[in-house]
């Protein structure tokens, strides 16, 4: 069987020249270090398999797979519909895959006493209609909001789960990266922000949520999660054109499998 | 045989002249020509269209006005002049909400019908949907698309690129924030910069000259990433504990950082200055009996001011350019800066922030062509004033 396959990927290969036993997965930075780690195992495991992974963002690995300069392009976020009908303009067809899930936790500081948020306070603060702590349990001081860039998938995604669509206050502080956020939400009394599950760390402290008007508050874990009891998670994608799947089939199938999915746990992601 | 190499030489120096020149020009031009066409997109998303009901008479609305509306800051249509009724926001996610996806087929052809069924039973309805779903549907009114508006960029407050429908360019909170952390760096940077160059051209020995010389050009050559997590983890716990703010990053944080950054150049630059004032003028004034310190003021400095300035504006430069340090340390805040303790966000830091996820050729990739552009004028600005500047005193001598 697997001589089939080869044999297969090696025709592939003959007719389309330039795309060798190769394969290309561009986009997500978020998805970026559960595809590197996949991909090294699925490397070990076919030795005649190469893949090769770069990041760059969610959009700039769709728009390569649209120009066909990429396999398997890596999203934190679904496919625009704009970005579909330009595929299938071009007679392509997108396809989704479902690799992992992922987590939003909200952090404070440490010595804030606040532990559990709803989602319409969380609204209010990240929008400035609450600006103090002591509107939402806390002591008297001013709330200063973290937030990632604009480019990010995470930031779009936190706007729509958490601020349904609405736009950010616009004196949010912005940050580069989510490491940039834990230190400086480490250090800042009134702060309050938002990561992935993976990076959470002792420094800062994640606060329960709550999506039913304060009727059941869910700390974020890895556990609450993948029991889908934590509303804020976001489905990490790959998208490949419809033409190729056999091309990319094996390894979509490697990360699903047993040892993929207890690779996805260790890292901090909730397998599917 | 030297007349030929005579002019092999020139030739080869007009060349590589003339094409550097031409290289030059042809990069400014680029960076027109995409800054430019930020003012040919429309204010709605291309491709997408605002879908009313037919009884309702709204035909234009501001790029604030529709952002208010989706932000459901706006509740009525009576606030942006229409009938009195609510505002029902419809975006093409919500679809889902209303019809199974059999009811929308499976490339979505049914989905056009299913919209306008909707827009014809909500009188408020106000739909954010791709125009190519609309085609051909009936009884539906468009909000005229008009083209984004210099002034609006240009004089707006509110920098939200990614917003949707509606993104909003407002580049003045950018600007502000560039020239207000440059201008308190070179605010700290000169004072200081001055003194040690004035030390270390005529106070100091040559023992520890030598020593001091290489380690602040040596500060020249740290990256300044290096400076910007430096800053984010000494600079700005050390601002919020002394001022007791609520928030550290502020432009102050950015604007030391900045000066730090600035003092190596202004320092070489202001010190290889004033060594290159002759001795023999120093002379001539400390033999009339004046002293050191009168040498320095009256004869060295008015010397060397043209080498100084330059400096400085070597300095301004840097600051007003800088990227990484700035974008680490400022908090990144598009706001309208009131005080230099609060959080700002400046335009290099943007560029480098946004470009890269901005989709290219599109509205937000052109607006940051823009800035780059502005940021060309502000620094020819400041480097036309310091060529006056010196030209006049030069004169003047």
């Amino acid at each position: 069987m697997k001589k089939c396959v080869s044999f297969f990927l090696g025709a592939c290969c003959m007719c389309l020249p330039g795309i060798l036993m190769a394969q290309r997965i561009k986009g997500s930075d978020t998805v970026l270090p559960l595809t590197q780690e996949l991909s090294e195992m699925y490397m070990n495991q076919n030795p005649s398999a190469t893949v090769t992974v770069t990041g760059g963002g969610s959009g700039v690995g769709i728009s390569a797979l649209l120009d066909g300069t990429t396999d398997l392009a890596m999203a934190s976020r679904k496919i625009k519909f704009s970005e579909k009908m330009k595929m299938k303009q071009s007679k392509h067809e997108p396809c989704e895959y479902i690799v992992a899930y992922d987590a939003l936790a909200v952090i404070v500081n440490p010595q804030n006493p606040v532990k559990q948020l709803t989602r319409e306070q969380l609204e209010g603060i990240f929008r400035g209609k609450i600006t103090n702590w002591k509107e939402v349990g806390g002591e008297d001081a001013r709330i200063v909001v973290y937030s990632r860039e604009t480019s990010s998938g995470t930031y779009e995604f936190f706007k729509e789960s958490v601020l349904h669509n609405k736009n950010y206050m616009s004196s949010v502080l912005s940050m580069p990266a989510t490491g940039a956020i834990i230190q400086s939400v480490r250090q800042t009394k009134g702060a309050i922000g938002y990561v992935g599950l993976a990076y959470l760390n002792p420094y800062v402290k994640a606060i329960a949520v709550s999506y039913d008007q304060g009727k059941h508050y869910v700390y974020p874990s890895v556990e609450s999660a993948t029991r889908k009891e934590y509303p804020i998670v976001r489905p990490l994608y790959y998208y490949y054109d419809k033409q190729n799947e056999k091309n990319v089939m094996p390894f979509l199938n490697f990360t699903t499998s047993k040892e993929g999915q207890a690779k996805t746990l260790d890292l901090g992601f909730i397998p599917r | 045989m030297k007349r030929l190499i005579d002019n092999i030489a020139r030739y080869v120096l007009t060349v590589s002249g003339f094409t550097t020149s031409v290289v030059i020009l042809l990069i400014i031009g680029f960076l027109f020509k995409e800054a430019v066409g930020l003012f040919n997109n429309p204010i709605v998303e291309d491709g997408y269209v605002l879908a009313l009901n037919k009884e309702n008479d709204v035909k234009r609305l501001s790029a604030q006005q529709i952002k208010n509306i989706f932000d459901e800051e706006i509740t009525n249509w009576k606030e942006v002049g229409g009938k009195d009724m609510p505002i029902t926001v419809f975006r093409l996610e919500d679809l889902d909400k209303h019809y199974t996806e059999a009811e929308l087929g499976a490339e979505y052809e049914y989905a056009g019908d299913k919209i306008a069924e909707q827009v014809h039973q909500t009188p408020g309805i106000v739909a954010y949907v791709p125009d190519v779903l609309m085609k051909g549907q009936k009884d539906i009114h468009y909000i005229e698309n008009q083209d984004i508006p210099v002034k609006d960029v240009l004089l707006g407050n509110e920098w939200f690129p990614t917003a949707t429908p509606s993104p909003i360019f407002g580049i003045l909170p950018l600007i502000s924030g560039t020239l207000w952390v440059s201008f308190f760096a070179i605010l700290i940077a000169l004072p200081f910069g001055l003194a040690i160059s004035i030390y270390l051209a005529e106070v100091a020995n040559e023992k520890t000259r030598k020593f001091l010389k290489p380690i602040i050009e040596l500060l020249n050559g740290i990256p300044s990433v290096v400076y910007g997590f430096f800053g984010l983890a000494v600079i700005v716990p050390f601002l919020q504990q002394t001022f007791n703010l609520p928030v550290g990053e502020s432009g102050l944080a950015g604007s030391l950082v900045l000066a730090i950054m600035a003092l190596p150049t202004i320092i070489t630059v202001g010190e290889d200055a004033m060594r290159s004032c002759p001795r023999s003028m120093r002379e001539a004034s400390l033999a009339l009996g004046a002293t050191q310190w009168q040498t320095i003021y009256k004869v060295v400095i008015p010397f060397s001011i043209s080498g100084i300035t330059s400096g400085i504006v070597l300095g301004i430069g840097r600051a007003i350019g800088e990227t990484m340090a700035v974008l680490m340390v400022t908090g990144n805040a598009a706001v309208m800066p009131h005080s230099i303790l609060e959080p700002l966000r400046t335009i290099p830091a943007t560029i480098a922030a946004e470009l890269g996820e901005a989709p290219a050729g599109g509205a937000h990739y052109q607006s940051l062509f823009l800035l780059g552009v502005i940021l060309f004028f502000i620094t020819l600005i400041i480097n036309s004033c310091v060529e006056i500047v010196s030209s006049r005193n030069k004169f003047k001598k």
